[in-house]
């Protein structure tokens, strides 16, 4: 009877898929995803109030402390609304950056705004959110230029608005959504300039041709084709800023934010179970995110 | 009668390359038009100067005897097929093709009725709720249609609308494309590098080359006689003879074109007819093309002949074969006279 070379051919090709497949396989599943089922299983644990010990017994009382008490909610509601301020920020100064990258600019232009763009990348984060903390000081750069221009009286008076204002920007919730916007600006520039770069100039010139005008042409063609990219980066900025610690720490008002809850409670509280509730937090909001994003349409164009 | 499409003098360049160079030409109303030359020969860019896509250097364009030089796309009465058909990806079929009165204001109910219109019309009357990735290359170019025919323009351009469709279904488009022309009696404008469509489809052929163009007529009088060599050799794949070597062939200094199926072969002793030119060479090699075969005949050091032989019914005598010594023949008045 005659071999069946196919067969084994077959069987030997999937052998080394597997071989080549296991080991980012294995990465992904079990240091990704085995450390994040750990922590949602941690967020389940009972924890001794006297010894602080965790207790492995299934409870939800975790999330109910999380959900019910007034200072939680009230960190969660913070953090969400900055990162959803800081989400809105981002989309509208990176938007006309990315078309100007992607659309207009020449191939010398085009490089040096690239560069430009992903060159505050390559500083330490730290360093950058120190500077900026010296930059919005009452006696910093900041507040010294807008004296200069004779603009003080309007600080003044934005740092006098209840909730966003402080004793100074660095440390007004003002102050600190200037300093995420700045970070995570490049992750809303990039994946939408690519998103825009994608749309064939043919698109542009059919809606032309058939008689709108370029701002229904950017409304009804430009927009939702970028929408993918635009949904991408928001979710960077999103995520980025849900999950922080550093910057609210650094700069701006003492409110606390998810981040720096999980850091204290996982490192000086100890209370692991809380600190894992409240991780789950930002997974949470962003599934929902991307609910929303997808019932919108936002991946239809994809 | 007010040309439909005219351009006076119109010049684009880009850098040092001049894509256009002082180009004229009139179209009248509900012609069928075509720009044929081969790629880099300035049709494209005449086309997207008539668009608006584009702006001349110096020149004017007028559109239906208005001044629409500067114009910009929007403000004119003209529509684009697009060679990628430039479908919105992220529309319905009957989106894109109610796209038109849509940005003009038109109410939706109006608006879609139209858009349905306009795909009967092409025969993708149940397809207006399906994504243009959802449809085959014949029945986006379709789309493409009926979204640019909706706004019922006075002009028409169609850029290399059959450029990506295979050869049954190009055939089809053409013959469909004649009749909805006809039908609407709006004039269409269309590129194309394929001498065959442009013969086939429409009323007048400008042929370019280099910026220019090299002669405007009618497919027949291209077809039968070219007034320059590149219209000879690109339009009719005829045979061009140079100044030099029609001296040594006629004994007249006249440069002249010959169509491969006028030149007669002759059999060995065969006398030529009276009054013919005639000369004798060596077949370099043949080509069968079924109905016909194509020889090339070298004349002399330098020249070289096609020659169309029409093969007999059933497929017999195989006729001479590459390395034959064969005698060829014309009549004088076949060959058209060529400017240098």
């Amino acid at each position: 009877m005659p071999s069946r070379p196919g067969f084994s051919l077959q069987g030997r090709r999937s052998f080394y898929f597997a071989l080549l497949l296991a080991p980012p396989l294995l990465w992904l599943g079990i240091v990704y995803l085995g450390s994040l089922f750990t922590l949602l299983l941690q967020s389940f644990y009972a924890i001794d109030e006297f010894t602080a010990r965790i207790v492995p017994e299934f409870t939800l009382a975790t999330y109910r402390q999380l959900l019910t008490q007034p200072a939680h909610v009230d960190i969660i509601l913070r953090t969400l609304l900055m990162a959803v301020a800081v989400t809105i920020a981002a989309a509208v100064i990176a938007f006309p950056v990315a078309l100007y990258m992607a659309r207009y600019a020449g191939p010398r232009m085009k490089a040096l705004f690239y560069v430009g763009v992903m060159l505050p990348m390559w500083t330490s984060y730290l360093v950058k959110v120190y500077a900026w903390r010296l930059i919005l000081a009452k006696q910093g750069i900041a507040s010294w230029g807008l004296a200069h221009l004779g603009l003080m009286g309007a600080l003044d008076k934005v740092l006098e608005v209840p909730v966003v204002g402080g004793p100074s920007l660095a440390s007004s919730y003002l102050g600190m959504f200037v300093v995420f916007v700045y970070m995570w600006l490049p992750f809303m520039i990039l994946p939408l300039a690519a998103a825009l770069e994608r749309v064939p100039a043919s698109l542009l010139q059919a809606s032309a041709d058939l008689g709108a005008r370029p701002g229904q042409t950017f409304r009804n063609v430009v927009l939702p084709l970028a929408l993918p990219g635009l949904a991408a980066g928001s979710i960077f900025t999103f995520s980025l800023t849900l999950g922080d610690f550093i910057i609210p720490s650094v700069v701006g008002a003492p409110g606390y934010f998810i981040g720096m809850m999980v850091y204290q409670q996982q490192g000086t509280a100890g209370n692991l179970p809380l600190a894992a509730a409240f991780s789950v937090v930002p997974i949470v909001l962003i599934g929902l995110y991307l609910m929303l994003a997808r019932r919108l349409g936002a991946f239809d164009a994809l | 009668m007010t040309p439909a499409i005219e351009l006076r003098a119109t010049r684009r360049a880009f850098g040092d390359v001049v894509a256009l160079d002082s180009v004229s030409l009139a179209i009248a109303p509900g012609e069928f038009f075509a720009l044929l030359g081969p790629s880099g020969s300035g049709k494209t860019t005449c086309l997207r100067l008539i668009a608006g896509f584009d702006q001349p250097d110096s020149g004017t364009i007028l559109l239906d005897g208005e001044d629409v030089t500067n114009s910009p796309p929007f403000a004119r009465n003209v529509n684009t097929v697009f060679q990628d058909y430039a479908l919105f990806p992220h529309m319905t079929v009957a989106e894109n093709v109610a796209y038109g009165p849509r940005v003009r204001g038109v109410a939706t109910a109006d608006r879609s009725r139209q858009a349905h219109e306009m795909l009967e019309l092409v025969r993708l009357g149940e397809f207006g709720a399906r994504r243009p990735h959802q449809l085959s290359g014949g029945q986006r170019q379709r789309v493409a249609l009926a979204r640019a025919l909706i706004n019922r323009p006075k002009v028409l351009l169609l850029d290399e609308p059959l450029g990506a469709l295979d050869l049954k279904l190009r055939e089809e488009m053409q013959a469909e494309l004649k009749g909805l022309q006809q039908r609407l009696g709006i004039t269409f404008v269309f590129v194309t590098h394929d001498q065959g469509e442009a013969l086939s489809m429409a009323d007048r052929v400008a042929v370019f080359s280099q910026g220019r163009i090299e002669q405007l007529d009618t497919p027949r009088e291209l077809y039968n006689r070219p007034q320059t060599a590149f219209v000879a050799s690109f339009v009719g794949s005829a045979n061009v003879v140079e100044r030099a070597a029609a001296q040594r062939l006629t004994g007249n200094a006249q440069a002249f074109a010959i169509r491969p199926e006028l030149i007669e072969l002759l059999a060995a002793g065969e006398r030529a007819p009276d009054g013919c030119v005639h000369c004798s060479g060596e077949v370099i090699d043949v080509l069968y093309h079924g109905a016909s075969s194509r020889l090339r005949v070298l004349v002399d050091e330098r020249t070289t002949l096609a020659v169309a032989r029409a093969e007999t019914v059933g497929g017999g005598g195989s006729g001479p074969a590459a390395g034959a010594t064969v005698r060829l023949a014309w009549r004088p008045d076949h060959a058209v006279p060529l400017q240098d």
